[in-house]
């Protein structure tokens, strides 16, 4: 476990500059605690704590996961191209990042309550929510995109960091409900995710959310992608400590789990989770990975980050390694991958025809939703509006279908 | 002003007199009662009661696991607020000073406010944001500002500003049932509290019982012909009290009370422009960019022919000072409001 990925640590976090405030102390970056079931390779690993939450997976289950990120990737990449192509107005790729939002995804129950960013295309994917939804939200002809209560999957919060407390004020009221530390194993009861990145946990309504989920005791898991980049400011500039170990000083548990794997993932995440609905109160997981793509569509990572570092985490794939370890144990052949490899291309010539099908929303829509019930003023602007729209040629967006 | 004051509005009839803190208590006190998913949430709002009074007692009735005293962490409870909120609870969170609104705005105006608009109407917010606005007790620039103002100038939450013990009780009752986010600002001046400057109107006749009163609709607190006084909160008090220090010398003013910011009832102020022709906006926010320019604004939309004379009364645009002379300077006062309706009707 000490190899490269450790390494990259270490350099993410050593001073920029020769700096005598920043040049006393150590830094705790060498990190056996790395939580790893799944080569880079493809080979099998046991842990002494975690292999139990990973044992009763089923060889269905493992070509699931495999399935699961293949289509999620391909998902990302129409999206990508939809995008570049002025479809979309942006789009947040997932490229890397798919073990880690697979993997904590499956960990979780119906039950179970979500509350994203805007980067959790795979996780949303686990939870049910139509990729169609998703492109909705980006091309902007829905202003949340799903029924956040259809999915137990909260809205896109495109606030850093702002959902990790609303995850702890959702497992507050999970607690007053009398949804908590039902079940030895740990499957029954609720809890909730809270998914987050490196750079919010410089927010303060992340550090907020845990002392709230610390003294409540609030059954939350706070997820959280260290993907090393907020946009182009590196880890180093959010953090002199790896990151699950402020979890520490909130007086909750924390553990840094491969990001890149997605048993490791699975695992970590479910343990935390039985710990949640037990009623032990949260945890910190942080899935060390790395944002293969841009922030978003409007970024270009080139302006920032070298190469190198990129043909470096190539090597750790996430989906690489699952293929290998299906394919060298027999669980999965050449046949499956094939299959699944068809399914993803129809799937995104399926999501791309949708995408282009979705008509624009109608105009007076703006004006809904406001309140439960409408305003009078809102009424009022509502109906200026129609009669404007009224005042233009019937062939014109003023027409029928507004 | 008593309850029977409220024209058309049905409302019960009064037999006690209290306070406006122990009105607003009781209000939460029978809301809590009758539906176990109320909670408050705020930074002394436990054992302490409230620093203006608003939770007394509350801990001892419901316990520590309804009445929570959180961390200090102003974006924290009103964070959690929100998610509780859209898990089905009906969280009533204090934020102790409305001035503290500049630690926690984000998830005030970008997440209580929106989450229902942007989730297609499937996402409730049921909240109530209950805060302490206003000076007069040398309490600092950071501790008496009103900023009603900046609220209800963002959309998706409802702004109460009541006046009476009355409404301090009803308002809050149809806060918490409300499935709209609702910022209920009280002035510490209205709460009748015993440390502060003495106001007999902060101590009204208030029914016993549960009763709404609808957030939307304004009152006319006083009739009158020459006037109209179009104000809210503690300044309804000051103006009702210039009003009957006029009616002597034959001015006879009409004062509106708002109750509500947003919904923002424009019919009645219009009806009352439209018999007086004179209007003086008494505002304890500040003077520009706010609801004193918003009534203008109103009036002159619909038609500008109903008013022959405006001035407003409201801080000028300084921050609150913490020397009382000064302070007092800049507050609607009684005498800067008998002055504006002077202006008025003068020649």
């Amino acid at each position: 476990m000490s190899d490269s990925l450790v390494g990259a640590a270490a350099a993410q976090v050593a001073p920029a500059h020769a700096d005598p405030i920043h040049s006393q102390g150590t830094v705790a970056v060498a990190d056996p605690q790395l939580v790893r079931l799944l080569t880079p390779e493809g080979e099998r690993l046991d842990h002494p704590e975690y292999s139990r939450y990973a044992a009763d997976l089923t060889d269905a289950d493992l070509r699931g996961f495999y399935r699961d990120l293949v289509l999620v990737r391909r998902i990302d990449v129409e999206a990508t191209a939809l995008q570049r192509q002025g479809e979309l107005g942006i789009w947040a790729s997932l490229l890397g990042q798919e073990a880690a939002q697979i993997g904590s995804g499956r960990a979780m129950q119906p039950q179970d309550f979500v509350f994203p960013t805007y980067r959790e295309h795979g996780v949303a994917w686990t939870r049910g929510v139509d990729p169609i939804r998703l492109l909705g939200l980006f091309r902007g002809v829905d202003q949340g995109g799903w029924d956040p209560t259809e999915h137990n999957f909260h809205l896109y919060t495109i606030v850093i960091g702002a959902q990790t407390l609303h995850a702890t004020g959702y497992a507050m009221g999970i607690q007053r409900d009398g949804a908590v530390g039902q079940g030895p194993d740990g499957d029954q009861g609720t809890a909730v995710v809270a998914y987050f990145g490196d750079g919010a946990t410089s927010q303060g309504d992340v550090n907020e959310s845990f002392v709230w989920a610390s003294v409540f005791n609030a059954p939350v898991v706070f997820f959280c992608q260290n993907n090393q980049w907020a946009i182009s400011e590196p880890l180093a500039r959010q953090s002199r400590i790896p990151l699950y170990q402020r979890a520490q000083g909130f007086g909750f548990p924390g553990v840094r789990v491969d990001g890149n794997d997605v048993l490791a993932c699975y695992a970590v995440t479910r343990a935390a989770l039985a710990t949640a609905r037990a009623g032990g109160g949260p945890t910190l997981i942080e899935a060390y990975t790395y944002r293969m793509g841009a922030h978003t569509t409007s970024d270009d990572p080139t302006r920032y980050r070298i190469a190198a570092d990129l043909e470096a985490w190539r090597l750790k794939d996430p989906i690489e390694r699952v293929k290998a370890y299906l394919a060298r144990s027999g669980i999965a052949d050449s046949a499956y991958f094939a299959e699944i490899d068809a399914e993803s291309d129809t799937l995104a010539a399926d999501l791309r025809a949708q995408c282009l099908a979705m008509p624009d929303p109608a105009p007076l829509a703006l004006f809904d939703h406001v309140y439960v019930d409408q305003t009078a003023l809102l009424g009022e602007e509502r109906t200026a509006y129609a009669a404007y729209l009224d005042s233009f040629e019937p062939a014109g967006h003023g027409g029928k279908g507004r | 002003m008593t309850a029977t004051q409220h024209e058309g509005l049905s409302v019960p009839t009064a037999t006690r007199r209290l306070s406006g803190a122990k009105a607003m208590v009781e209000g939460i006190a029978q809301e809590m009662a009758r539906d176990p998913e109320v909670i408050v949430m705020g930074e002394d709002v436990g054992a302490y009661g409230g620093i203006f009074s608003s939770t007394t007692g509350l801990l001892e009735q419901f316990g520590a696991a309804r009445v929570l005293d959180t961390p200090i962490s102003e974006t924290g409870f009103i964070g959690a607020g929100i998610g509780a909120a859209t898990e089905g609870m009906r969280p009533i969170v204090e934020l102790m000073f409305a001035d503290f609104f500049g630690v926690c705005m984000d998830q005030i105006y970008n997440h209580m406010a929106k989450i229902h608009y942007e989730s297609g109407g499937a996402v409730r917010v049921p909240m109530v944001l209950m805060t302490a606005v206003g000076g007069g007790y040398s309490d600092g620039a950071q501790h008496s500002q009103s900023l009603w103002g900046t609220f209800a100038h963002l959309p998706g939450m409802k702004v109460v500003v009541p006046s009476s013990p009355y409404d301090l009780k009803g308002m809050m009752i149809s806060a918490i049932r409300d499935d709209n986010p609702v910022v209920f600002m009280f002035h510490k001046g209205i709460m009748g509290l015993p440390w502060m400057a003495k106001n007999p109107r902060a101590v009204g006749d208030v029914p016993p019982e549960p009763y709404e009163a609808p957030i939307g609709p304004a009152a006319v607190v006083r009739p009158g012909g020459d006037v109209t006084v179009v104000t809210c909160s503690l300044s309804v008090h000051h103006a009702l009290d210039v009003a009957e220090d006029l009616a002597p010398t034959g001015i006879d003013v009409e004062v509106v009370d708002l109750r509500s910011l947003v919904p923002l009832d424009r019919e009645t102020v219009l009806a009352s422009v439209a018999k007086t022709g004179r209007l003086l906006v008494v505002d304890e926010d500040y003077r520009s960019f706010g609801l004193s320019g918003e009534i203008a604004a109103t009036v002159a939309e619909h038609d500008p022919g109903l008013l022959r004379r405006f001035a407003r009364v409201a801080v000028p645009d300084v921050p609150i000072p913490y020397a009382h002379t000064l302070e007092q300077a800049v507050l609607p006062t009684r005498e800067r409001i008998r002055a504006g309706i002077e202006g008025l009707v003068g020649p």
